[in-house]
């Protein structure tokens, strides 16, 4: 018969199959689309499939606050939403920047296409 | 010792310093005192000459004496050693500077090129490389000097600066560079990794530690490796190389670089490998007949030639693989032929050299064909020439009868009838590629040029320079010379071989 | 026994991290710069006390907040980091006060005072990431080091300057990412992110499919960062672009310090247990290593743009690099290690050439440069020595570490290896004497009439670079033994 013990297994590893699901998507849209607004979307959805992959393991069954108390065993663990928080810190400072260029970008060529700016660019003569 | 004050190691070291500080003098006087200039090249050739002949006494005694440079890796460090062979070459090299130097200023003067000091420069660059081959302690030292010589006479090659020098610098650094780093360097490392030495002991380093098609291999990216000696695929550098100046024809073909090559392949076969290892061994067959098959071919395209320079080239690859041929016999007496043989060739083939550049300075002639009558014109140039090219074919009483003497003796000894037939069979070839020169010059009737060609004027010339002439007459009296003393090298070539 | 925290090592981090927000403020060109020279020089001071110490105890330690590892952050420094963190300090010492009149002409005036702040940023992160003993800690460093090249490159002259740093951010940030991901699996398995710690607990995990996933993203995101073929694609683009200072320190720091990251990783991390032999890694990366030396020197002889030409050498030094790590023995890793040092010396030196050549002409094309040798003699002198180090030739560092790898190679009797090796520096024969050819053996043309050396400024930190060079490829027993000690120490235990 159909083996449901294990479904069930894989369906409590939801998480992971969405971390999967958005890490690709993420990589896809990054490689695939031209345009870098796109790409820089695709490369945010990418970084938050990392987050959701960090908070998913952290996750400690029936831990509660990680306050010191008396008769609580069980705590959850503060350390991977501590990383989680730096890397969405390092995320949108990346994003920002990444905007920036893309503004600058756009006011030197006029586009934001990139294959677009390769045609450009390939004409181009070589200056220091 | 000439310098009392200065002791051994300083007097090795300063050996191979010494052109380097003449370089950096010369640089600093430029083009703004050319006689100057010219003089300080000189005074240092001829200090140089003097520093080293003060060690040949002690070498001939039995003594080695040793300088340690400094620790390049770790266990490795840059050796000068001075040893019979060694002692040799720098004498050689030292001895024909000073007379190429003589020559040097009166060819470029003559021929108002351009670029004098970087010649200079460039030229004691080149001799402090060859005296550091000369002496080098140990295979990294060796390594070093000669990739230094390499690269300090591309300038040289590529003096003129138009697009056939360029192009023949390429092919003369390609060629070179090629072998130093693709098989030398490899050949270098595996006998580090076999030994953990690369010093150069007699008897060799390698004994017992390398066999049969292994050591043939080896062998094999030696001879390869030092292109410099030009066993033939690996002679194309030196065709190529004839588009530089005659002085520097002159030194690559006679005096530095390609006697670094022989002198690498000698030094590496007896302090590296060791006679009586390769003897047992029976696995350098195959050099003898690639040497054998050298010495031919080149001899045979040598004939084909009009360019002079170019037909001399081909004559010094073939009297290169001599000297390979001699070595690859392994006897003791045909070594001290091939050491022989490197004093005989470098005086013979500098004189040639000398010739040819004297030829063009004075008549702008570059090809055999024109040199009908030029005897008559240029009779001490086209004397000097013959003495050379009696001492190429190895007739007495030029030097080259002495070492061919030692060689075929060799042959002879060990009954090589190989070695034996190639000897004669070039000997004969050698005649027909000089003789025919000699004789057109002095017993024909010279050939006017047509009257839109643009050295037409040339034709009403008359000897060369005083400089030029003096040093081809200089080279020639050394080739006699050597004939009738030839005590320093065979004193130096047997004891290599018995010491 | 719990070693004394060095303060020392915290400050080497901080210093130049606290001085970057004060450049903001200062916003005159020279002030900062002023500042940044004097941050350079304090931070190269202290990296070789460090080296001292590390030479005297084996290690130095800090601990952060003092909370003893693997609570804490801990950053320690071995052998090896001390190497990494003297190449990196030593590069900035000299580059600074060259980039005074280098950065003059090529990035806009009014922002030069942020160029100087990314610099110390960039610095700051560098080193970081050489001290670190946390895993997490050490993403964290990267991505500012990274950040702020990627800052650093966009302010070139040249509109692609833009394209090419943006091209950096996105596989730059795709490889910091796939290395958290590699963090996170490991992290997920043994509970820490110390590396001592990661090191003591990884033999009981080893053969689990997460640490074979997480080692899988480890390689490929610092793959990435290390511009190893395939994956080097950001670096020709971004190197040509970039203004020369930011490619001559990039060349010479960026790329050691992700080689440092992959050491970590390889023999510190995973030092316990034998990488190899569950995983196919070894043949992978020496194929890598492999292409990217054949690859790369071939594209090299093709260019026309000498910084871009430059650019394709270093990915083939880089392969270098990577193949003597690859060995995984001690010859071989000292070979990676000294090559790490060597192309430092060597690559500074030519982009530093190469800037002065551009400060003094505008042009960096092969048919702009004609006959340059004659013009700027002592800038084209630099270049040679570095040129010929390339090329590998007795008494340039180049020849050290040839020596180096060919031994490992024959050591493991990889006759191959050792073949290919010595034949792709022929390759680097010919790229390197296309330019040599055109510099000195053509006639300078009118626009270069006018052209006179290199200021004083910029010429002695190349020479002083191209001097170190010199000495180092002559006597290079002090840092092949420390280049040896380091993969000692990598192979032997943490």
């Amino acid at each position: 018969m159909f083996d449901w013990s294990s479904l069930k297994d894989y369906a409590g590893l939801l998480n992971y199959w969405v971390v999967i699901v958005l890490m690709m998507s993420g990589f896809y849209v990054v490689i695939a689309q031209h345009n870098m607004i796109k790409k820089i979307v695709g490369l945010n959805i990418f970084q938050v499939s990392v987050f959701v992959f960090y908070i998913s393991m952290g996750k400690v069954d029936g831990g509660s606050a990680p306050i010191l108390k008396d008769g609580i065993d069980v705590y959850s663990n503060p350390l991977p939403h501590v990383l989680i928080l730096t890397a969405i810190v390092v995320g949108v400072a990346t994003t920002a920047l990444a905007l920036a260029l893309v503004v600058r970008i756009n006011h030197s060529y006029g586009t934001i296409e990139e294959d677009e700016i390769q045609a450009i660019e390939h004409d181009e003569e070589d200056i220091a | 010792m000439l310098f009392s004050y200065l002791s051994e190691a300083q007097a090795i070291q300063l050996a191979v310093i010494l052109p380097l500080i003449g370089g950096l003098l010369v640089m600093w006087m430029g083009e703004r005192n050319r006689n100057l200039r010219e003089t300080v090249s000189l005074v240092t050739a001829v200090a140089e000459f003097i520093l080293v002949a003060s060690l040949t006494s002690e070498v001939l005694d039995g003594a080695r004496p040793s300088v340690d440079l400094f620790t390049m890796l770790p266990g490795l460090a840059v050796t000068l050693t001075v040893e019979p062979l060694g002692q040799l070459f720098a004498l050689i090299a030292s001895g024909l500077w000073i007379i190429n130097t003589v020559y040097s200023i009166g060819y470029m003067r003559g021929n108002k090129e351009g670029n004098q000091t970087r010649f200079y420069v460039c030229f004691t660059i080149a001799i402090s490389a060859a005296v550091g081959i000369a002496y080098a302690g140990n295979l990294l030292t060796l390594f070093l000097f000669y990739e230094v010589l390499t690269i300090s006479t591309y300038p040289l090659v590529t003096h003129s600066g138009k697009p056939e020098a360029i192009r023949g610098g390429r092919v003369y650094l390609g060629i070179l560079m090629a072998t130093s780093i693709g098989f030398l360097f490899l050949a270098m490392l595996w006998t580090y990794n076999l030994t953990g030495t690369l010093d150069f002991v007699e008897g060799g380093i390698l004994a017992g530690q390398v066999q049969g098609p292994e050591l043939a291999v080896l062998l094999l990216l030696y001879m390869y490796g030092i292109g410099k000696a030009a066993l033939m695929p690996v002679h194309r550098w030196l065709p190529a190389a004839m588009v530089a100046p005659t002085p520097v024809s002159a030194l690559l073909h006679a005096v530095a670089v390609v006697k670094a090559g022989v002198f690498s392949v000698v030094k590496v076969v007896v302090y590296i490998f060791g006679l009586d290892m390769l003897n047992t061994a029976h696995s350098d067959d195959w050099l003898l007949f690639i040497a054998g098959f050298t010495i031919i071919a080149a001899s045979i395209i040598a004939l084909r030639q009009d360019n002079l320079k170019r037909r001399l080239a081909y004559s010094t690859v073939s009297q290169l693989s001599y000297v390979i041929l001699a070595t690859a016999i392994l006897a003791p007496i045909s070594i001290v032929g091939a050491v022989m043989h490197i004093a005989a060739h470098a005086f013979g083939k500098i004189t040639l050299f000398f010739a040819a550049g004297s030829i063009y300075t004075a008549a702008h002639k570059t090809e055999v064909s024109q040199l009908d009558g030029i005897g008559k014109r240029m009779p001490f140039t086209m004397a000097a020439f013959g003495i050379g090219a009696l001492s190429m074919i190895g007739i007495p009483p030029t030097a080259g009868f002495i070492s061919k003497w030692y060689i075929l003796s060799g042959a002879l000894e060990t009954g090589e009838a190989f070695a034996i037939l190639i000897i004669v069979a070039s000997t004969l070839l050698n005649a027909g590629y000089f003789l025919p020169i000699v004789y057109a010059a002095f017993f024909k009737e010279q050939k006017p040029r047509p009257e839109d060609d643009p050295y037409h004027k040339y034709d009403n010339h008359g000897e060369a320079p005083v400089a030029v002439v003096l040093a081809l007459c200089f080279t020639a009296l050394g080739t006699i010379l050597l004939f009738f003393f030839p005590d320093v090298p065979l004193a130096l070539g047997r004891a290599l071989v018995g010491g | 026994m719990i070693p004394e925290s060095d303060p020392w090592l915290i400050l080497l981090v901080v210093v130049p991290l606290l001085a970057a927000p004060v450049c903001v403020l200062l916003r005159s060109a020279g002030g900062a710069w002023s500042l940044a020279t004097a941050v350079s020089w304090a931070v190269f001071a202290i990296a070789l006390k460090l080296m001292d110490t590390v030479m005297e105890h084996g290690q130095a330690v800090y601990r952060i907040g003092g909370w003893d590892a693997p609570w804490g952050i801990e950053y320690v420094l071995d052998p090896v980091g001390a190497f990494v963190v003297v190449i990196v300090a030593a590069i900035g010492a000299i580059i600074l006060p060259y980039a005074k009149r280098s950065v003059e002409k090529e990035i806009r005036r009014d922002r030069i005072y942020l160029f100087y702040t990314m610099l110390l940023l960039c610095l700051s992160g560098l080193l970081g990431i050489t001290v670190t003993g946390d895993a997490f800690n050490l993403f964290v460093f990267l991505e500012i080091s990274s950040l702020s090249s990627y800052v650093l490159i966009s302010l070139g002259n040249d509109r692609r300057a833009l394209t090419a740093s943006f091209r950096y951010l996105i596989m730059g940030t795709i490889g910091a990412t796939f290395y958290i991901i590699g963090v996170g699996l490991m992290y997920q398995v043994t509970g820490t992110l110390n590396i001592a710690d990661l090191k003591t607990i990884m033999p009981a995990v080893e053969d689990t499919r997460t640490i074979h996933a997480a080692l899988a993203f480890l390689t490929v995101g610092i793959s990435l960062k290390l511009a190893l073929f395939p994956l080097h694609m950001w670096l020709p683009n971004a190197y040509t672009f970039a203004p020369s200072v930011v490619t001559a320190f990039l060349a010479a720091t960026a790329t050691k310090v992700s080689a440092y990251i992959l050491l970590r990783i390889m023999f510190t991390v995973f030092g316990a247990v034998d990488l190899f032999e569950s995983f196919p890694l070894q043949p992978v990366l020496i194929i890598m290593a492999l292409a990217a030396m054949f690859l790369a020197s071939l594209s090299a002889i093709w260019q026309e743009n000498v910084k871009r030409m430059m650019a394709y050498s270093s990915i083939a030094q880089i392969g270098y690099i990577v193949l003597g790590i690859a060995l995984a023995t001690e010859a071989g890793i000292t070979g990676g290690v000294i090559h790490m040092f060597n192309h430092a010396l060597m690559k500074g030196t030519a982009f530093m050439a190469i800037g002065a050549v551009v400060y003094a002409t505008g042009a960096v094309t092969l048919k702009d440069l004609e006959g340059i040798g004659k013009r700027m003699p002592m800038t084209m002198a630099a270049f040679v020595i570095a040129g010929l180090g390339l090329i590998g030739v007795p008494l340039t560092p180049g020849f050290v570490s040839k020596w180096q790898l060919v031994s490992a190679s024959l050591e493991v009797d990889m006759w191959p290896l050792a073949a290919l090796i010595l034949l792709s520096s022929l390759l680097a024969v010919m790229y390197i004497w296309r330019v040599f050819e055109v510099a000195y053996l053509r006639q300078p043309q009118t626009p270069l009439q006018n052209t006179r050396e290199a200021p004083l400024s910029m010429l002695l930190p190349t020479w002083v670079l191209a001097a170190l060079a010199i000495y180092f490829g002559a006597n290079a027993t002090f840092t092949l033994d420390l280049a040896h000690a380091a993969a000692q120490q990598l192979m032997g235990g943490y």
